[in-house]
């Protein structure tokens, strides 16, 4: 008898889970959005948005009592920088060949990259909603089967020489897609990374632009306190980059870069984003736990509060 | 012991380079390791599709997974023993998690590089990247077969990884006619007392074995299991039902390689005595390769010795 109701909700369970798993591939194949290519969305625009993100990135770590929400929310102007108005992308056609490649190499850090392709239109609000759950495509690295990831991604140091592989491909094929790749700052400690930064400048690489988010912060400690980085911009121009260091936290600074570099230069670009980790939620800004720390029912309420609050006051300026 | 034929790792360049110059998309890269592979030609005649990336093997290892993403049929060669450990990370993440179709060419593998010692001896690869879900692994037997395989591997869609030795090895094949598919056993002698299983170098001492074994009368079945993934189960299978007794030699550690396969196999279809030859749980002596093969019982002397031991 116990065998037989064993097998019976095994056979249940089965058929539920291979039912959910199919839905998650229909919500991915049947993925018809309403954006379109970028376009030149201003500072403003692309500020409010960033804010409707972070309250998204909030919401979803709150609800999946998991994630690495503090270096998510240092990474996230960035991102939304990169994705709503720098990056050639088109979320209709996620593959297309002419796109801007991009690489998540601090892979930890995926619910900031995916509360951007939500937002983004690359994927609906239904695959987002079971992020972390059983059976859910949507784990805590990056992979290749949410649209939009190039790449898997989680073991840290791998994105800097993928990069190069893609930088090269394009400078074989004479096609003008660039490669950008978001390192983070505890991350520079992988020894892979100064390989790729080696061929970065042999190959004279002006199509790779490497991202490093520098909060200051790692699972540990200080990363100074940890292995310490500086001085980035001399060692990466050692190595032959060309160089920028700015305010990772200001919009119109990382759009106005990056938007500037020489992309004929013959040097791979390196930007050094000076961010603030937990940036724009006060209660996690620059403390340690919030590395992967989880806000309980009160922070949470105050951190949507506070964006929300936000929201508010940037909508009356766009 | 007769050798006519160029090295494999020269039968799989030569035949890069001619593939090559028919299509642009295929790339080579490489780690300081143009000679020990022999890609010096393919370097001079298709620079442009050749990627050097300095003593780096993470590093190539990545790369070749970007070149691949971006449509480029990617083989990063160089020392078995490098590939297989320094970037086995990359191997994992970037080619068999990241699904990218990237074939490495481990040369020198196994205990090729001699004398050189452990640093330089590869005898975990096959253990190693069988776990990999996605990951494919090959072991060619002599040049001829190489050379088939290279044909096969361009647009191979899942990663594979190829292991050969370095010095030239007799024929196993005597001339091209000889099917060779990826994943498809192929059985050089029939017989109904025993099925000797090799892979790689050891093939040819395998069968010599055979032939010996066979003129007095122990009716052996010799197969080349040159993919050891995905392995053809059914030839083991057949073999364990058809002759009751199988014995797999291997130029690897005798944990988890092909007679790790073998067992696995006939364990939960069809259980027979199986014996495995391979390296001890030991770092291998120092020596030239084949007095290492001898040492170990792995030439066809040995094979044959433990092949009349194991029917007894």
């Amino acid at each position: 008898m116990y065998k037989k109701i064993h097998f019976g909700r095994l056979f249940f369970h089965k058929i539920v889970m291979s039912t959910k798993k199919l839905h998650l591939r229909l919500i991915i194949n049947n993925n018809s959005n309403r954006y379109h290519m970028n376009h030149q969305i201003s500072i403003p625009e692309l500020t409010l948005t960033c804010e409707r993100i972070r309250k998204r990135l909030v919401e979803v770590v709150y609800k999946a009592k998991a994630g690495h929400i503090g270096g998510g929310l240092s990474s996230l102007n960035a991102l939304t920088a990169l994705y709503f108005r720098i990056m050639n992308v088109n979320p209709e056609d996620s593959k297309m060949e002419s796109r801007d490649r991009f690489i998540m190499s601090k892979g930890h850090c995926v619910e900031a990259l995916y509360s951007v392709l939500k937002a983004r239109g690359f994927f609906p609000k239904e695959l987002f909603d079971t992020y972390g759950e059983y059976l859910s495509p949507m784990a805590g690295h990056p992979t290749i089967e949410i649209p939009g990831v190039e790449f898997n991604t989680g073991a840290l140091g791998h994105g800097l020489p993928i990069g190069v592989g893609c930088a090269i491909a394009a400078k074989m094929d004479k096609k003008d897609y660039r490669t950008f790749v978001l390192m983070g700052d505890g991350e520079q400690g992988e020894g892979s990374i100064y390989e790729a930064a080696m061929a970065g400048s042999f190959y004279k690489l002006d199509n790779l632009v490497a991202m490093i988010d520098r909060n200051g912060l790692q699972i540990s400690d200080t990363t100074e306190n940890v292995m310490a980085l500086e001085p980035i911009r001399q060692r990466w121009e050692a190595f032959g980059w060309d160089v920028k260091e700015i305010d990772g936290n200001d919009m119109g600074a990382i759009v106005e870069t990056i938007e500037g570099l020489d992309y004929q230069c013959g040097k791979p670009h390196l930007i050094v984003l000076r961010t603030t980790k937990g940036y724009n939620v006060s209660l996690m800004e620059n403390i340690l736990k919030w590395h992967h720390g989880v806000p309980n029912a009160e922070e949470f309420e105050k951190a949507i509060a506070e964006i929300s609050n936000r929201i508010v006051e940037l909508e009356k300026n766009c | 012991m007769e050798i006519k034929s160029v090295p494999c790792r020269q039968s799989f360049t030569d035949t890069l380079v001619e593939l090559g110059k028919q299509d642009k998309n295929i790339v080579a890269v490489t780690s300081d390791a143009r000679g020990s592979v022999t890609l010096t030609k393919f370097a001079n005649e298709l620079p442009d599709q050749f990627v050097e990336c300095g003593i780096a093997e993470q590093d190539a290892v990545g790369i070749s997974a970007g070149l691949a993403a971006c449509g480029k049929k990617v083989f990063v060669c160089g020392p078995a023993c490098f590939y297989v450990a320094r970037s086995l990370e990359q191997v994992k993440v970037d080619l068999a998690y990241s699904e990218n179709p990237v074939k490495i060419l481990g040369v020198s593998g196994g205990v090729a590089y001699g004398a050189l010692g452990a640093t330089h001896h590869s005898l975990h690869d096959i253990a190693a990247l069988r776990t990999f879900p996605g990951m494919q692994v090959v072991l060619p037997c002599d040049a001829r077969q190489t050379r088939k395989l290279v044909h096969q591997l361009v647009d191979y869609p899942h990663p594979v990884y190829v292991r050969v030795g370095r010095n030239a090895v007799p024929d196993v094949y005597e001339n091209d006619n000889f099917t060779y598919e990826i994943g498809k056993s192929i059985q050089l002698q029939d017989g109904k007392d025993l099925t000797i299983i090799a892979c790689g170098e050891t093939v040819y001492h395998a069968y010599e074995a055979g032939k010996r074994l066979a003129a007095e009368g122990i009716s052996t079945r010799v197969i080349d299991m040159h993919t050891l993934k995905p392995a053809d189960t059914d030839a083991i299978i057949r073999a364990a039902k058809e002759t009751r007794r199988i014995f797999t030699v291997e130029e690897h550690s005798m944990y988890g390689g092909l007679g790790g396969i073998v067992t696995e196999t006939v364990c939960q279809s069809c259980p027979v005595p199986v014996k495995v030859l391979g390296i001890p749980d030991e770092n291998a002596i120092h020596g030239k390769p084949l007095e290492i093969f001898h040492y170990y019982k792995l030439d066809a002397e040995g094979i044959y010795e433990t092949a009349k031991e194991f029917i007894k």
